[in-house]
Parts: C-alpha cells; sequence; structure tokens
C-alpha cells in the first residue's frame, strides 16, 4: 500500500469473486412481497388453467373429426357431422364489421375528447365513454335488435343495392324489389357486428385517449408555435406519437369484438354455411355456438364445443399478446397500462 | 401609461419609431382569475435583440407567449391590450392564429424537435403544417439554409436522414431555430433559449442569435444576465413584487440598463443582489 509507488504491490488479502449480498428483508416486506407474488402466480394459473383444461378437453374431438373439424361447416351433432369452418367465419365477420366502425370512431372520440373539446365537456365525455364499457353486452343485444336492426337493414339494402356486385355486400333477394324482402336482411353478421362495435368503441378509445394525453407538452408546442392547426398537430406530433397506441388499442377492440357472445346471440339467426355475404341473414360465431348448444349437449358434444372454445381462446391470446407487444414497443407505450 | 402600480413613471412611453417592428401596448394577463401581467409596453425594433430580464415568475414568459398567441393555447389564460406587428395588431378580427405564428416564431426552453422525423424532416416541417406547397428542390435549398443561418449545416449536412434524437442537446436547439426560421418568420421569439445548454452549445447558440440579429427580430428571455449582455442591444427589466402582478420596471438601451440603471431595483438585480 505504499504511495511511493517502489516495490511489489501489496499482496490481495480479499478475494476477487464477485460477493453475495444478503438484502436483509424487514418482516412487513416479506409479508407483502409473499402476497403480491402469490396473485401474480394465480392470474398466471388460472390463465394457463384455462388454456390446458381447454386443450385437454379438446383431445377426443379433434381425435375423432382429425383436421375435418376445422373443414367442415356443418353443426350436426345428431348426424356426427360437425366442424368450425362456418363458425370460424362468422366469428371474424362480425369482428371485422365490429373494427371497421369501431377503430375510426374511437380514433376520432379519442382526439375530439383530448384535442377539441372545452375542459367541462371533456370531463362528461370520458365518463360517458367509461359508461359505454360498463353497459352489460345483453342490453347492446337488445338495443340492436330492436332499435338498431330496424333502421340499419336500410343501411344494409343500400350497401346491397349500389355495392351487391362485390360479394361482401351481395344478398340474394332483389335489393330493388318494391316490397323489399327485410327478413332476407335481418339477424345478419354486419347487424351484429354494429352492436358489437358499440363495445368495441370504449375499450380502444380509453387506450388512445390515455396515449394522447402522454403527448409531450413541448412536441405540442412546437408544432402550434410554427403555424400548425390543430389537425396539424394532430398529424405531425399527435399521431406518429400515439401509433403504437392505436394499433394496440384497436387490436384489445378486436380481441374483445371476436369473444363477444350475449349481443350476438340475440341478434344473428344461426346458420351453418361458410357465407361471405354479410348482409344477409343468418350467421354463427364461435362464442354464440358455445353458449346457444352448452344446455343440452351429450358428452362428446361437449368436448366439440370446448375444442371450438380453445381455438378462440388461442386465437384471442394470439391477438392481445400482438396488441401487448406493440404497445409495449411503442414510444408512447412505457407508461401505458392496457 | 402604467407599470406596476407603486412604480413612478420610468419607462419611456413608447413611440412609434419608423423602424418599430413589433409593439406590445399595454399587454395585460391572466390565468383565471389571477392577473399576472399588468399594462407591458415594449418595442422591438427591427435588427436588434430585444431581452427581457428578472427574476423567475415575473410574467417574462407568459408576456412572450403573448407576443405570438402562443399564450391563449392554455385553458384558462387570457389577455388584453395590443401587440402590432408593423402595426398591425396579430390579436385583430381578421388575423387567424396561424398566420400569425408562422410571422413570429418561437424556440423553447427544452429543446424540442420532433423526434419521429429526420433532420431534414425536422426543418421542413412548418411548411407541413402549413400546407406550404413546396418543390423537392426548393425544399433542399430551404434545409441547407436554414440549417446554415441556424449555424448547425457543417455538423449535419451528411447525416440529414438521421433521427433529430441522435443530435446533442445543443445540436438539437439549433435544429429548433432552423426549423423555427424556415418558415421565414419576421419576428422569432426565444424562450431561454439556452437554459438547458451546457457552456460550448450556449456559445453556439448566442453566435447564432448575433449571425441572425440582420435578418430577424429577435425578442430572448434570459435568466442569464451576462447573455442579454452578451446578445441584446435593447434590454427590458421585469419584476413581480410581492403579491402584485408582474411588469416592466425598466426598458432601454442594454448597456445602459446595466451600467446605469435608472431604478433602483433594476440596479439591485442587475447587481446580483437578488433574482
Amino acid at each position: 500500500m505504499s504511495m511511493s509507488g517502489v516495490g511489489a504491490p501489496a499482496p490481495r488479502s480479499l478475494s476477487r469473486e464477485p460477493r453475495l449480498l444478503s438484502a436483509g428483508h424487514e418482516r412487513s416486506d416479506r409479508i407483502f412481497r409473499a402476497l403480491s407474488t402469490t396473485t401474480g402466480a394465480v392470474v398466471l394459473l388460472v390463465t394457463g388453467g384455462i388454456g390446458v383444461f381447454l386443450g385437454l378437453q379438446s383431445i377426443p374431438t379433434l381425435r375423432h373429426y382429425g383436421l375435418s373439424f376445422f373443414t367442415t361447416a356443418a353443426w350436426q351433432p345428431e348426424l356426427d357431422h360437425i366442424g368450425i369452418a362456418a363458425v370460424l367465419v362468422g366469428t371474424l365477420e362480425v369482428a371485422l364489421v365490429a373494427m371497421v366502425v369501431s377503430v375510426p370512431f374511437a380514433l376520432m372520440l379519442a382526439l375530439f375528447i383530448t384535442e377539441y373539446a372545452p375542459k367541462r365537456l371533456k370531463s362528461w365525455l370520458v365518463s360517458a365513454v367509461d359508461l359505454m364499457a360498463a353497459v352489460p353486452s345483453i342490453i347492446y343485444g337488445l338495443w340492436g335488435f330492436f332499435l338498431l336492426q330496424p333502421q340499419a337493414i336500410k343501411l344494409s339494402r343500400w350497401l346491397s343495392q349500389h355495392f351487391g356486385w362485390f360479394p361482401l355486400f351481395h344478398v340474394s333477394t332483389d335489393p330493388n324489389a318494391a316490397v323489399w324482402q327485410q327478413s332476407q336482411y335481418t339477424s345478419s353478421a354486419f347487424i351484429a357486428g354494429l352492436a358489437v362495435s358499440m363495445m368495441a368503441i370504449p375499450l380502444a378509445c380509453a387506450v388512445m385517449r390515455a396515449v394522447f394525453d402522454q403527448v409531450p407538452r413541448g412536441e405540442r408546442e412546437a408544432a402550434m408555435a410554427l403555424g400548425g392547426t390543430r389537425f396539424g398537430v394532430a398529424r405531425t406530433v399527435v399521431f406518429p406519437f400515439a401509433r403504437g397506441g392505436i394499433i394496440g388499442g384497436s387490436m384489445l377492440a378486436l380481441g374483445r369484438a371476436l369473444g363477444e357472445t350475449a349481443a350476438v346471440l340475440i341478434i344473428i339467426s344461426p346458420a351453418y354455411e361458410i357465407k361471405i355475404r354479410i348482409l344477409e341473414a343468418g350467421t354463427q360465431t364461435i362464442s354464440a355456438l358455445i353458449a346457444a348448444n352448452f344446455g343440452n349437449a351429450t358428452a362428446s358434444q361437449l368436448s366439440a364445443l370446448m375444442t371450438a372454445g380453445f381455438v378462440l381462446f388461442l386465437i384471442t391470446l394470439v391477438v392481445n399478446t400482438v396488441a401487448a407487444s406493440i404497445i409495449r414497443r411503442s414510444r408512447s407505450g412505457a407508461g401505458t397500462d392496457i | 401609461m402604467s407599470t406596476i402600480s407603486s412604480a413612478p413613471n420610468l419607462t419611456p412611453t413608447p413611440t412609434i419609431t419608423e423602424r418599430a417592428h413589433l409593439e406590445a401596448v399595454d399587454v395585460c394577463a391572466w390565468f383565471g382569475s389571477t392577473l399576472v401581467l399588468d399594462g407591458v409596453n415594449l418595442t422591438a425594433e427591427l435588427g436588434t435583440v430585444t431581452s427581457l430580464i428578472g427574476p423567475s415568475g415575473c410574467g417574462k414568459s407568459t408576456f412572450l407567449r403573448i407576443l405570438n398567441r402562443m399564450h391563449e393555447s392554455i385553458p384558462g389564460a387570457q389577455m388584453a391590450g395590443e401587440v402590432r406587428l408593423d402595426g398591425v395588431d396579430i390579436y385583430g378580427a381578421g388575423e387567424r392564429v396561424t398566420s400569425v405564428r408562422k410571422k413570429i416564431g418561437m424556440v423553447f426552453q427544452k429543446p424540442n424537435p420532433f423526434p419521429a422525423m429526420s433532420i431534414a424532416d425536422n426543418v421542413t416541417s412548418g411548411l407541413a403544417l402549413t400546407r406550404t406547397k413546396t418543390s423537392r428542390a426548393e425544399r433542399e435549398e430551404l434545409v441547407e439554409t436554414s440549417l446554415t443561418r441556424a449555424g448547425l449545416w457543417r455538423e449535419v449536412k451528411d447525416r440529414l436522414d438521421q433521427p433529430s434524437s441522435a443530435l446533442s442537446g445543443g445540436q438539437q436547439q439549433r435544429l429548433c431555430i432552423a426549423r423555427a426560421l424556415c418558415v421565414q418568420p419576421e419576428v422569432l421569439l426565444m424562450d431561454e433559449p439556452c437554459s438547458a445548454l451546457d457552456p460550448t452549445s450556449t456559445r453556439r447558440v448566442e453566435e447564432t442569435i448575433l449571425e441572425l440579429r440582420d435578418q430577424v427580430t429577435i425578442i430572448i428571455v434570459t435568466h442569464n444576465m451576462q447573455q442579454a449582455r452578451r446578445v441584446s442591444q435593447r434590454a427590458a427589466f421585469f419584476l413581480a413584487e410581492q403579491g402584485a402582478p408582474g411588469g416592466i420596471v425598466e426598458q432601454g438601451v442594454t448597456e445602459q440598463l446595466f451600467t446605469s440603471p435608472v431604478d433602483e431595483r433594476t440596479a439591485n438585480y442587475v447587481n446580483g443582489e437578488f433574482g
């Protein structure tokens, strides 16, 4: 240890190995830590358990039907002829309609709330959107059936009149008939999708609003000080910053739309055919299929329903995981909880 | 003509000279019901740098933000009085707030380039924001001239496509100056542009200010009195006394304000006795 720097350095008296440090937690800290660890573990166990349970229940069905379970459109248990091709298509169609309506709507709503609404209106709107999320889905189903449907079929007819050449909007009836066949337009994937969009809007809007609110004030002011309009500020600063939140919020809404049951069950009339004519009466979704047939199912039918549920579970799992990773990776996502 | 209510009438009444460019007349400001600025008069002349000095919380930044109508973007903020650019009130009925802000640019305390954009896109972002149609060649030329005027061209000319976040704080601030210059403002307002910068970057920004002096009228808020002496030809001392709204105590030629102030409070402040 000589300061003069002559002679050999003093031999090392302590080991060079990294030391193991004991934190010496307080008792209260240990208890709290154990409690919070438990809740985390329970969540993982429950979600993992659902997946494992559904997976195990699916084995008999998948053994029995094999790949034809995914390619058969019909659901005729009495004939031992079942598959999820039709309900899968129906599920995606309802979700697609819900997305096409709810994503632009939620985006505009979130933009209005954060950028344009005066302070008092803003808090009112936020509560109203939260309330929209709190309305039970069965109420949306009733609303969709009794209030929305009689009006929406006029839009359906207009779409089929003008865009009927496009397979999605084709309806197998004469749309221009003087006495038009209204029942051909009711209970369709389109109407169900509209009702589901009402449930997807608050979810997507909440995420988008949270992200819009995080846009750094400095960047906003910079755009304003350059002579930007409010829309210009939204375009140059808000949207680029919030891109991850917009995508993530939309995908969360998609997850919701894929799984929505009660409202769909009330509105649609079941039809087991692969049908891309979304305006036409009759469709079926996975969740509505399960809800409708669960009560009087035999053991083997139950397994088939579980398998359908397993497929839905996997789809929503993928959608949500992708959404979460997009939000987390974006610049705005670090502080956003979804 | 009123400054701080208790103050003797020390501020020379602003006269409209031929060179008056931006002129604030009897400007008052409120946040909610609180009066924060009372009867402020200031004349910024063409080709000069005017510095606004004074302790924190005396309304300098608020006053600056009134000069390009940024003040009104804060909920509950109100103002009274007139701000005349070449004799025309920017708060007049026919004036559009976006065109006012385009003519009177602003550089903020904290460098705030748009992080998602490249260096070049940051410079021309004002053109996109004001929907000014330009050709590619024009834009390229504007990028070069704006960056040159802001004293940043040589440092970034080989990496114009890189994101602005790759620049240092001082470079980012000069990028913000270039961005403000790109829309050809007549006046440039700077709100403590160097307070977040290190001494070297501060010196570069100050050099930039001196080079820009002949091209745009500059009004700069600064806490650094040495900086005010180095860059400005005229200065105004703001003060808000206990419980009273802020206002200008004294204004005039910078060197006189620092060496032979008329008001005792100015003398105390510039001699570092408070603030």
